[in-house]
């Protein structure tokens, strides 16, 4: 069986979604017993678990569609750091709570807009995934805008640190509407969603819920970038380390 | 050894197959039991399809088919995890819904929309003691599909399956 180069781009495309929900769903899962409630720590938790499915999905097609026969666990555990093209806004460390919140409200609202769209892609499988995904996707949206609105309009200390948490993960959310060429191509074939279709929408969403929350939507030229090239930040080592830990330290084990 | 069987036949050995964390529910009563093929020469191939993207239960389900019917003699099985159509709330039978007020989970409230905004929980009935006067203490509950509310009348915490 020979692979062509349009099931390798779809391939490629389904990496880096998969890579986003695996990296965030790892960093997610550090608030597991951490969390500032007990209903948090639930919460946080499932919305891991949520990602992680999403992620097994999309790396188990990525390694099908890509020629190169690996599988899920492969893609996870057998990778390094920069092979990674997840974006880097989700290898951020979780920093405070108001960090995090910021971070799922920006980024709950990609996956929104991208899933909603990926619903109608011509690849089967894709729009499978994403039908699937973003109805779990909106309760995730949905839980970091009650809580960014009730800190920003909350106290003068929590409306300070929801502010800094929008402030510090500012300068890493263009990178999820930044397009190239593999996505164009995709997009043009009906495959994919072109992220700058998206930045209309996200930002749209995430400035009304700011705006709600008695906040101000940041102003910072700063922005980076790289991840779908592989390039990372320097937390990222660290996540991927841990993560492939057992994996590495057993090779082949099963449980 | 076993004679042709038919698809009814082996919907009726694996439709009772308890889901692992609601174990009233059966995988037919919750919609997570989809299509069922009987090829030529005796090969079945059954179809489940997952609650949430990342539900735990898969795996464990996939094991209890596969044991119900090689228990049955059909070893040639094979069951496949389906993502499309979406799995919904609107795909657990009426009996589910009973089933789970007896087992103190409240049923999901109303149809679940396409896509779009998170639904709005209507009046969630106290499992418990019947009342609607109830709050949601957490979006999230034990498993993925369920929240935790608790009842204002009788004072007792419960899950409520909550939309999807």
């Amino acid at each position: 069986m020979t692979w062509s180069d349009s099931d390798k781009s779809v391939g490629a495309y389904a990496l880096r979604l998969g890579d986003d929900a695996l990296v965030l769903a790892q960093r997610t899962g550090e608030w597991i017993a951490a969390a500032p409630e007990l209903e948090e720590d639930v919460a946080l938790g499932n919305i891991a678990l949520d990602l992680l499915g999403q992620a097994r999905s999309l790396l188990s097609y990525a390694g099908e569609t890509d020629g190169s026969g690996r599988s899920e666990d492969d893609l996870a555990y057998l990778r390094d750091e920069r092979e990674f093209v997840n974006a880097q806004l989700v290898e951020l460390p979780n920093g405070g709570f108001a960090v995090t919140m910021a971070r799922l409200l920006v980024f709950a609202a990609y996956q929104y807009e991208l899933y909603d769209r990926l619903r109608e892609s011509r690849d089967e499988t894709l729009a499978a995934v994403a039908a699937k995904a973003v109805k779990e996707v909106a309760y995730h949206r949905d839980h970091a805008t009650q809580w960014v609105r009730r800190l920003g309009d909350g106290t003068d200390e929590s409306r300070r640190r929801m502010q800094a948490g929008l402030d510090t993960v500012w300068p890493y959310v263009f990178e999820l509407v930044e397009s190239d060429d593999l996505v164009r191509d995709l997009a043009g074939a009906g495959l994919a969603v072109d992220p700058a279709e998206l930045q209309g929408p996200v930002m749209g969403y995430v400035s009304g819920v700011i705006d709600e929350a008695t906040l101000v939507v940041p102003q910072t030229s700063v922005r980076h970038t790289g991840g779908r090239r592989g390039i990372h930040t320097e937390h990222m080592g660290y996540l991927v380390a841990e993560m492939q830990h057992l994996a590495r330290s057993h090779p082949g084990a099963v449980w | 050894m076993v004679s042709a069987v038919t698809v009814a036949e082996v919907r009726g050995l694996v439709a009772d197959v308890p889901d692992p964390e609601i174990p009233v529910l059966t995988i037919a009563d919750l919609g997570v039991l989809r299509d069922i093929r009987v090829h030529t020469g005796g090969r079945i191939e059954v179809d489940i399809t997952p609650t949430y993207s990342g539900c735990p239960a898969m795996d464990a389900i996939r094991t209890d088919v596969l044991n119900r019917l090689r228990g049955a003699g059909f070893d040639d099985a094979e069951v496949r995890l389906v993502l499309a159509p979406a799995w919904t709330t609107d795909d657990m039978s009426e009996a589910g819904r009973r089933k789970l007020v007896d087992y103190g989970i409240a049923p999901p409230t109303g149809r679940a929309s396409v896509t779009g905004p998170v639904a709005l929980a209507l009046a969630v009935r106290c499992p418990q003691c019947g009342s609607v006067d109830t709050r949601e203490l957490s979006r999230f509950g034990s498993t993925a599909c369920k929240s935790l509310w608790a009842c204002t009348t009788c004072r007792e915490p419960f899950d409520y399956f909550k939309v999807l």
